[in-house]
Formats: structure tokens, C-alpha cells, sequence
């Protein structure tokens, strides 16, 4: 059973019905004033800010303290005007003194005929209260309505700093009106852009003190000013070493049949060359115009030096204590030993694989086949043998260039090593393939049938009776010797089918650190209010009487959006086949190629 | 057909003619239940530490019941769950895990359509849930998204019809400001 509790509790009780339906028949205007926090503990004067009429709100942008001159204030706030592109206006009083005075009430209505502004505010703070009063003075109220106030207190800083991402079926539609625009969105784009009225702080000598956020002082950190001016030389010099690099890339003696075939097969060259992309990008002199743009050299940047300073770790791991010694001298014990497997293979299948009687004969023959492939391929391992270990040196030099350099070579290496079993896959496959095309050819006529090319079916066709003989011998011997070809095809392929899975997950290793977004990860872990999803309103202390408060904060975006948001763009390879064309494919014997980069043409 | 669930307990506020928070709290962590949890894989990791005879097992199922109960309590469990409308401004949904872990959502008030109860069929349960509807921008007549409240609370039919009674007063007064207006 459940129990309902229903507790009615803190300032007022739920209003009865009666009162609502009396409430309901007078139409209450809500006016929204956003209150920036900083400015709690100003000393009274001019309140500054955007009227958004269409909302009914208004956005306290800074408060200006007496004395001032009023002609001044309108000459700086038109100034402001038209460097901010943001109709900026004095849009009331602000009061904060110990208790009413008389005096200064009038004083600051008064104050009202000189910068006329419909509606005027009036914020009245007692300086041992929680509580502020706010009148609205209309001058010519249409119709006669109640005024709820709402004041909502938002961090400036904050506010001024972060990026408002709108939720993904937004973002899609770029032809709305305004109204239907984001109404969050308007008063972080106010505040943004008011940057410059932000400029000004107490310690200016100037006609008018106002204050907002900075007014204690401009912040500004030596360190990035410092790194600002450094990046312009260091930029123009990396421009022109990537010019000078990418030049000799594309030199046409490098585009001869044999390299360019061997540049597009090794993934070095292609994780290479998306670096230099990446590269290009930092370095160009054009500043990023929105913030995307922005976040994605950033991203691009941190993702660098990661990469970097991970593959410089990897360099002094592997350099210490003589390890890449040791890993060239286990190298070609491993080969062999893997050569000596695959030996130890082709014998078994010779004999009587997993009890399966072979064809003596074919048997023979392939095993034969391979056993010499394999000695020729140990021969060579032999021959390359003393150079082995300067090679590796020097190639693992390449690692300071990125970890994810040192990963494709590591995949290279695998695919160089595991190239025997690459060739066997290719002979067992079209093997196989070449005898299930005969088989079902042959069984077509065994049955009486032929293909027809120029129609693209199966056609009945009278046969004379010697082609009836031969395609019938032939059938039934390809029929008895498809289990032996069967059988060395489904082994290479398999073993084949592990090469590629290894060399797969190698690439998605690389991909991920390709495409992380480094930066924006340590932004939202730092400073989590730049990245902002939306906001939450908390209810502060009420009171009868009194206008509602609300605090508004910095709802950030959470870690999976940040990642989908910001994910660098990759060459990433994905299958391309669904599992169930690669098994049509690994029954026909047709040669498979699982992974598709993007930008290769489709066959 | 009879009733059946958890006890739940729902708390209205009125904060102003136009600000209304509900607030619907779920059944606290059982103390029965934890160290059920608890003692089954002690039990397991103490038995399979008599047949390894390996301390390893012992020291990991501590850290299994500790990471599992911070994980638990961190991500699974949800203590209350609260509803905040504001006319002018939005609807704020915040849930708050057990240890102490706020989660909130605010949907601005122009991309709502309306609050209703609809019913889903479930195996063979009829439950009613609470949802806001939202309008397409492109098209306002059509609802682009539908958006479930009190998911983990599953408050019950008469919970529900209070808190919809409310909400509707107040999306009420929205409308007939957009007409004065």
C-alpha cells in the first residue's frame, strides 16, 4: 500500500481554489530583472543594463555611482552603444543605505524625469536585510495589471565567460524567428558582448565610476600575454617549415608507381600526414572566428603535445637499459618461431587434420606449396637479420614524433612480419574461389542449365552428349577434392582474419588518441562554467511581500556531450562490410579487405 | 485490480503566484538490503577463497563491496526528485542521488507545450507517468519531444493528478499573459 503524505510547508500554504480562479481572471505581468551578484554590495547609484522587451526582463549590466553627470553618462553609454552593438540604457535606481532616507527616495525619483526609461526600476537594499524591495514605476500603464517581480541573481563572471551549448535539435534549424530564439541564450549573448563596458574600473580617473565584475581591477595573466606574443614568431616559423615539408612531399619523385603504392598501404604515412594537417591548422596566422573554430585548435594543440610527450616517454622507456637491443634480438627468434608453427601447421593438414581424410594427392601438392614458402621466407628473415637491429633503432627514433606514430609503425611491423600469411590467404582463397565458381557452373549443367550473361539468369540449354561427360567428370572430381582446398582455406583465413583483428585494434587505439578532445575534457573538469549546457535556478529565502529570488548558476555539459561535441575529425577506418556480406564473401572465397578508410573511392 | 509500490511521500511549496516546487522523496537505502548485498559476496569470495587458498580473493571482494556501494550510491540511487516551475521562465527537473549528487534539467518556458499524465502499458502493469511536452520549433502545433518526470520515484495516480492540477494553474497564467500581452 502506498502511503501519500501531502505536507504543505514553508512561506505560504497551498491557496485554495477560489482564490486561484480570482488570481487567474486578472492577468499578471511577470517582469524579470537579472541581478548580476557582484554588484549585492554596491553603494547606491544608477542602475545600467539591456531591456529585453519581448521578455519583459531586464539585464543589470553595472551600476554607476554618484556623482555623475548625467549628460556624461548618456555621451558614454551611447559610446558604449555603438562599440557593443548592444542597446545599452540606464534602466533605474539602485539603493543601499543603512535605513530609508526620505530624501534620497525622492532624490532617486526625481532622478527618473532626466533618463527616462519605461518601466523605471527602483532596487531599494537595507543593509542588514536579505530581503530587496523593487517598484516599478510605468508611466503610461495600458492596462491595469499586477506586477510580479522576479529578481535573479546571476554570477557575471561567469555568465560573461561560458558558452551556451542549446540542445542538439536546435542547433539544426538556423532559420527561426527571434522570439523563437533561446531567451537564455539573448542574456548570454548580452553579457558577452558587453565586454568593453566592462573595461573600466575603479581606479580609472574618469567621469563616471561604475561597478561590475572587474571593477576591482582588469585581470589579466602575465603568462598568456606573454605566450600571446611569443606565438605569432613561433607560428610564421612553423608555416614555413610545413611549407618546406610538404613540399618535398608532394615532389613528384615520390608519386612513381612503386612508393605511392607502398605510401598508400603503410598507415605511418597516413597518421603522418594527419599531423601535418593538424599542424597546418595551428600554425596558420588566421584567428579562429567563433568559438568552435577556437576549441578545436585548442583541442588540436593540447592533443599534440599529449601525443607528443607520451611517445618521448615511450622513447626513454624503450631506449633505457638497452631495451630496444632486446626487442630486436627476441624478433627474429619470434619469427622463426612463428615460421616453425605454421610448419608444424602445414604438417598436420598433411596428415589427418582433426580426423578428415584428405586427398593424398593435392594434399601433397599444397603442403609442398607452402613448406617452400615458408623456407623462402625464413631465408629472407635470415638474410635481413644482422640489419635488424640498427633498423629498429633508428625507426624507434620516430616515436618522439607521437605515440601514435610509434603505434602505426608497431602495426606496420605486424602486417611486414605476418606477410607470408597474407600471401597463403591469397593462393588458398583464390583456390577455392576459382573451384566454387567451377562447381557451380558444372552443377548447372549437370542439371541441364547455363548462365545466360546477356540477360543475367539461368537459362535451360541442351547440351551435346560428350560436353555432358567432360563437365561431368570434372564436376564430380572438383566435388571430392573441395574438402581438402576447403579446409587450407578456412585455416589461412583464419589465421589471417587474427592479423587483422590485432591490426585493427591497433588502429582504434590510435583513432581514440587522434580524436579526443583533450582540451575541452580539462575545461569541464576545470573550469566546469565554460562549457555550459544550460543553467539551474535555485529559490533563495522568501518573504511575504517581497519579490521572488532566484539564483541562477552554470548548469555545465556533461562529460559524453563534451566528447560527441568536441571529437576531433579522423581518417578512421570502420568495416565495411555487415556481418552478413563478409560471411557471402568468406563462403565464395572472395578476397576480403575489412577496413575502408574514409576517402577511398567505393568498388 | 489492486495497487501495488514503494512508499513515497510528496511535499508542495509555493514560493510565489507563479513559482510552485514538488518535491517527491523515494524509499531511503535499506540497511536489510545492504548488508544482504554484502554478506552474499563475502560468503562467495570466503568460499572461493577455501578452495584457492589465494588471500588476493579476500582483499578484492572488499574492494568490489566498497567500489560497488560508492557506485551504487553515487549513480544508482535516487533520493528525491523535484519539480520547479516558474511561469516566465521554465520548468526545472532535479534529481538527487543518495550521495549527494545533484542532477538538474531547466527547459525554457517557450519550448513547452504542455504537462499531461499519460499511461504506458508495461508486461502487465498499467503505470501512469507525468511528462512535459515540447514544441517543435519549426512547426508549433506539433510536439517534437516528450519528456518523463519522476522516472525513478514513480509517484502514484493521486500524487500525480496534484501535481498536473497545479501545473496547469500556473501554464495557465502564461497564456493568458501572451494574450494581454
Amino acid at each position: 500500500m502506498q502511503m501519500l503524505s501531502l505536507k504543505a510547508s514553508g512561506g505560504q500554504d497551498q491557496t485554495p481554489k477560489a482564490q486561484v480562479e480570482s488570481s487567474s481572471s486578472i492577468p499578471m505581468v511577470v517582469l524579470k530583472v537579472f541581478f548580476p551578484s557582484c554588484c549585492s554590495s554596491a553603494e547606491s547609484g544608477l542602475l545600467v543594463g539591456h531591456w529585453i522587451p519581448e521578455q519583459n526582463s531586464a539585464v543589470i549590466l553595472a551600476v554607476v555611482h554618484f556623482p555623475f553627470i548625467p549628460v556624461q553618462v548618456k555621451q558614454y553609454l551611447s559610446e558604449v552603444r555603438q562599440v557593443t552593438q548592444v542597446n545599452v540604457s540606464v534602466l533605474g535606481t539602485w539603493s543601499n543605505c543603512k535605513k530609508k532616507e526620505e530624501s534620497l527616495s525622492e532624490f532617486l525619483e526625481d532622478l527618473g524625469t532626466i533618463f527616462s526609461h519605461e518601466p523605471w526600476i527602483q532596487l531599494c537594499k537595507e543593509t542588514d536585510s536579505k530581503f530587496w524591495s523593487c517598484s516599478i514605476i510605468q508611466k503610461h500603464p495600458s492596462t491595469p495589471k499586477e506586477d510580479e517581480i522576479i529578481l535573479v541573481y546571476y554570477d557575471q563572471r561567469k555568465v560573461m565567460l561560458s558558452h551556451l551549448h542549446p540542445p542538439g535539435n536546435l542547433t539544426n534549424s538556423t532559420d527561426h524567428k527571434a522570439e523563437d530564439a533561446s531567451k537564455l541564450a539573448i542574456l548570454f549573448d548580452t553579457v558577452a558582448k558587453s565586454k568593453v563596458l566592462f573595461m573600466k574600473d575603479r581606479y580609472d580617473d574618469g567621469p563616471i565610476k561604475l561597478t561590475h565584475w572587474q571593477s576591482e581591477g582588469v585581470e589579466a595573466s602575465i603568462i598568456v600575454e606573454l605566450m600571446k606574443q611569443a606565438s605569432i614568431p613561433v607560428c610564421m616559423l612553423l608555416t614555413f617549415l610545413l611549407s618546406f615539408v610538404s613540399s618535398v612531399c608532394k615532389s613528384r619523385v615520390l608519386k612513381f608507381w612503386p612508393l605511392s603504392f607502398i605510401w598508400s598501404k603503410l598507415s605511418t604515412c597516413e597518421q603522418l600526414g594527419h599531423r601535418l594537417e593538424h599542424l597546418q591548422v595551428i600554425s596558420s596566422n588566421r584567428k579562429a572566428q567563433n568559438q568552435p573554430q577556437l576549441m578545436r585548435k585548442a583541442n588540436i594543440f593540447v592533443s599534440l603535445l599529449a601525443d607528443v610527450a607520451l611517445g618521448i616517454l615511450l622513447m626513454s622507456w624503450l631506449y633505457r637499459k638497452n631495451r630496444i637491443g632486446h626487442l630486436a634480438d627476441t624478433l627474429i627468434p619470434a619469427a622463426d618461431h612463428v615460421a616453425k608453427e605454421l610448419q608444424d601447421l602445414l604438417q598436420w593438414l598433411m596428415g589427418v587434420p582433426a580426423g578428415l581424410k584428405m586427398n593424398r594427392a593435392l594434399d601433397q601438392v599444397l603442403g609442398r606449396f607452402f613448406l617452400y614458402h615458408i623456407h623462402l621466407w625464413i631465408s629472407y628473415i635470415h638474410l635481413m637479420s644482422p640489419f635488424i637491429e640498427m633498423i629498429l633503432w633508428y625507426v624507434g627514433l620516430s616515436a618522439c614524433l607521437g605515440l601514435t606514430v610509434a603505434l602505426s609503425i608497431l602495426s606496420d611491423i605486424i602486417a611486414l612480419l605476418t606477410f607470408h600469411i597474407y600471401c597463403f590467404y591469397v593462393y588458398g582463397a583464390r583456390l577455392y574461389c576459382l573451384k566454387i565458381y567451377g562447381l557451380s557452373s558444372l552443377w548447372r549443367l549437370f542439371r541441364g542449365k547455363k548462365w545466360n550473361v546477356l540477360r543475367q539468369r539461368v537459362d535451360s540449354c541442351s547440351y551435346d552428349l560428350d560436353q555432358l561427360f567432360i563437365g561431368t567428370l570434372l564436376f564430380t572430381i572438383l566435388l571430392f577434392l573441395l574438402p581438402t582446398t576447403a579446409l587450407y582455406y578456412l585455416v589461412f583465413t583464419l589465421l589471417r582474419l587474427l592479423v587483422v583483428v590485432v591490426q585493427g585494434l591497433i588502429h582504434l587505439l590510435v583513432d581514440l588518441i587522434d580524436s579526443l578532445p583533450l582540451y575541452s575534457i580539462l575545461l569541464r573538469l576545470c573550469r566546469s562554467y565554460r562549457l555550459a549546457a544550460g543553467v539551474k535556478f535555485r529559490v533563495l529565502e522568501q518573504k511575504t511581500g517581497k519579490p521572488l529570488r532566484l539564483l541562477m548558476q552554470i548548469n555545465p555539459l556533461s562529460y559524453g556531450s563534451v566528447v560527441q561535441t568536441y571529437r576531433l575529425p579522423t581518417y578512421s577506418c570502420y568495416p565495411k562490410d555487415s556481418w552478413g556480406s563478409l560471411c557471402k564473401k568468406l563462403f565464395l572465397g572472395e578476397l576480403i579487405y575489412p577496413w575502408k578508410h574514409k576517402g577511398e573511392k567505393q568498388d | 485490480m489492486e495497487e501495488r509500490g514503494d512508499r513515497t511521500a510528496l511535499q508542495c511549496r509555493q514560493y510565489s503566484a507563479s513559482c510552485r516546487e514538488f518535491s517527491v522523496r523515494c524509499q531511503p537505502v535499506q540497511l536489510r538490503s545492504l548488508s544482504a548485498a554484502t554478506c552474499s559476496v563475502w560468503l562467495a569470495a570466503y568460499w572461493l577463497f577455501v578452495l584457492t587458498q589465494n588471500s588476493m580473493v579476500l582483499s578484492t571482494a572488499i574492494f568490489i563491496t566498497l567500489i560497488g556501494l560508492i557506485v551504487y550510491l553515487h549513480f544508482v540511487k535516487i533520493d528525491q526528485e523535484s519539480l520547479l516551475v516558474i511561469a516566465s521562465l521554465g520548468i526545472q527537473m532535479t534529481s538527487s542521488y543518495a550521495s549527494g549528487k545533484e542532477n538538474t534539467t531547466f527547459i525554457e518556458m517557450s519550448r513547452v507545450k504542455d504537462v499531461v499524465i499519460n499511461e504506458a502499458i508495461c508486461m502487465q502493469k498499467v503505470i501512469y507517468y507525468l511528462c512535459i511536452l515540447l514544441r517543435d520549433p519549426l512547426d508549433p502545433q506539433s510536439v517534437s519531444e516528450v519528456v518523463p518526470l519522476f522516472q525513478s520515484s514513480k509517484p502514484r495516480l493521486n500524487c500525480l493528478v496534484e501535481v498536473y492540477r497545479s501545473c496547469q494553474e500556473i501554464l495557465e497564467q502564461r497564456k493568458t499573459v501572451s494574450q494581454t500581452l
